[in-house]
């Protein structure tokens, strides 16, 4: 069974397609290395594994359909994406029995195509957090050093891929969700572009950045399951109508780099990464100029900027998103309210986790009279700017790359005193999101000081996620091999 | 710009959140912290700069008006905390 968990999930799909693994050899190989893992990792919520054993035993029965891209793949999926009979908490204890009646439109395209949800992934509540230590529930390890967190706030979907406890997970990215904890666990995770999944049925953190994304442990897994979940939603009137490349067609068309300019932000590469990060990421760029990229330095001078004015405008948005969570109509209701506004609040006070009060706060106080103009408008011009930077940027190269994130993985426990260390964690994450444009983290090597992986984040212009998954998938081939499960 | 302890109590309670006297204390600490990080953005000259508010400017999605039954009483009671099989139930408000 263990050969299984080691396959890619293109490879896995080869081989459930050809017959030569069963559905159900799949789900119980998945559910076996649960077992043995998830002791230690913790990293998912729900489980469905019964539900799952019986719905790959009927796709058996059918046979193999050669044109559904997922047939027969075992998947996690975020806890924050609404998973018709599975309990969705969003790691707040204020969805502790909330079970949808419907699927996320990503859940329902990932079904189509065959995938089988095993189970939902631990995460920050509500998606705020960058160590997955903000869950009501519980921390997830990181599968290469327990004693380390696996990022955030997708921590869960990271540590279930590298741990192997199923082929492909998909993770939301407000500021770097999915690029933080791909980079700490060592795997491959996308924010693609603002628009090109839709968001419906996903809980809402910060509606403006929020973004759903593979997280694999190979480019070519990510380019399959992004091929999937992405395309015009007309339940989410922010979804874009443009049509959906062939991602995984595309990475065959390119076998080095040649003719290929990579920008290289100063403001990505100078102080405040920690020596082992910068050594191994620009290792990577040689690697990618040895196979025929050019180099360029760009400037993002926005970028000592982002942190600020992408948490007043997720703060924001959030302490708006979240109001919807009275008591009334799903989530957690107080005992000990007599009159309707006491009901609202002590609902609230009791469910909500603390970082989540914090959010609210603040994100009502920068909307309120008087702090309007000052701290969101504000936060609203400067994102224009960063924008205006980027698409700059891009007039002189077709990708950009630097860390995506200073450090690897952290102890548990080493920020959670403090929340504003906590947010500086996403300095190069963040633009990303308020720009709108796609990013990845990809595993480039091992940090010579902590032994932990470190993450080469590649940045591309609005839509140009086929380059920047041809990239990474060419320099994924040039470097060791990081796909195998880890903590077997 | 220093945030009293009475500003949080009062943010809190417009976002309905009751704050023990002890948290509203920490927040209060760590809210300043975090303001005043912010306030770096002042540094920057935005007087002719059209606010960005989303990355997808596209004009308003318009449909037809059309009365669909996508979803049954049922199914959008069954995670109510409390309902008398037909509506939400909520404290007497008058």
């Amino acid at each position: 069974m263990s050969s299984i968990i080691e396959k890619s999930l293109t490879e896995i799909h080869s081989l459930l397609i050809a017959g030569e693994v069963t559905a159900v050899d799949a789900v119980k190989a998945c559910l076996q290395q649960i077992e043995k893992t998830e002791p230690q990792i913790k990293a998912l919520l729900a489980q469905n594994g019964e539900e799952a054993l019986k719905l790959a035993a009927e796709m058996d029965k059918q046979g193999p359909d050669a044109s559904k891209p997922l047939w027969g793949v075992p998947v996690v999926i975020k806890d924050v994406l609404a998973t018709k009979g599975i309990t969705t908490t969003c790691g707040s204890k204020i969805l502790e029995n909330f079970v949808p009646f419907y699927d996320a439109t990503s859940i329902a395209k990932l079904k189509e195509a065959g995938a089988i949800v095993i189970a939902k992934a631990n995460m920050d509540e509500f998606a705020m957090g960058s160590t997955t230590e903000n869950s009501a529930y519980q921390t997830t390890r990181n599968p290469c050093d327990l004693n380390r967190v696996p990022g955030g706030s997708s921590g869960g979907s990271g540590a279930t891929v590298t741990a192997g406890q199923c082929f492909a997970a998909l993770g939301t990215d407000t500021g770097g969700s999915i690029r933080l904890p791909a980079s700490f666990c060592g795997c491959v995770g996308v924010k693609p572009t603002y628009g090109r999944v839709s968001r419906y049925g996903m809980i809402a953190y910060g509606s403006s950045l929020d973004q759903i994304g593979p997280m694999t442990r190979t480019v070519e897994d990510s380019a399959r399951v992004l091929s999937v979940i992405s395309g015009h939603d007309p339940k989410d009137s922010t979804s874009v109508n443009c049509e959906v490349p062939d991602y995984v067609g595309a990475l065959n068309k390119r076998t080095d780099l040649s003719g290929l300019t990579i920008g290289l932000p100063e403001e990505y590469w100078g102080e405040g990464i920690s020596e082992e990060v910068s050594e191994v990421c620009q290792n990577a760029i040689k690697k990618a100029e040895e196979l025929g990229a050019k180099t360029v330095p760009v400037k993002l001078a926005m970028t000592e900027y982002a942190i600020a004015t992408y948490y007043i405008i997720a703060m924001a948005e959030a302490s708006s998103n979240l109001s919807r969570f009275d008591g009334i109509r799903y989530g957690h209701r107080t005992k000990n309210a007599d009159e309707l506004i006491d009901l609202y609040t002590k609902s609230r006070t009791e469910a909500f986790g603390d970082e989540v009060q914090r959010r609210i706060i603040i994100g009502t106080y920068v909307l309120s009279a008087g702090y309007y103009d000052a701290y969101y408008c504000k936060a609203a011009q400067i994102r224009r700017l960063m924008r205006n930077d980027f698409e700059k940027a891009f007039e002189s190269c077709n990708l950009i790359a630097g860390p995506a994130c200073p450090t690897t993985a952290f102890p548990v426990g080493d920020l959670t005193a403090d929340p504003l260390q906590m947010y500086l964690m996403d300095i190069f994450t963040t633009s990303l999101n308020l720009v709108g444009m796609p990013g990845m983290s990809l595993p480039v090597g091992i940090g010579k000081d902590t032994n932990m992986p470190v993450g080469l984040q590649l940045m591309g212009p609005a839509f140009g996620e086929t380059t920047m998954l041809q990239v990474a998938n060419v320099l994924e081939k040039n470097l060791p091999d990081f796909s195998k499960p880890k903590m077997i | 710009m220093k945030l009293s302890t009475e500003e949080v109590a009062r943010v809190a309670r417009l976002a309905r959140l009751d704050l023990s006297e002890e948290k509203t204390e920490i927040f209060a600490g760590q809210l300043h912290n975090i303001l005043s990080y912010m306030d770096k953005l002042n540094e920057i000259d935005t007087s002719n700069v059209e606010p960005m508010f989303s990355p997808v400017e596209h004009t308003t999605v318009l449909r037809k008006d059309v009365v669909v039954k996508e979803h049954t009483r049922d199914e959008i009671l069954s995670n109510a905390p409390d309902t008398d099989g037909q509506y939400f139930v909520v404290p007497r408000i008058v």
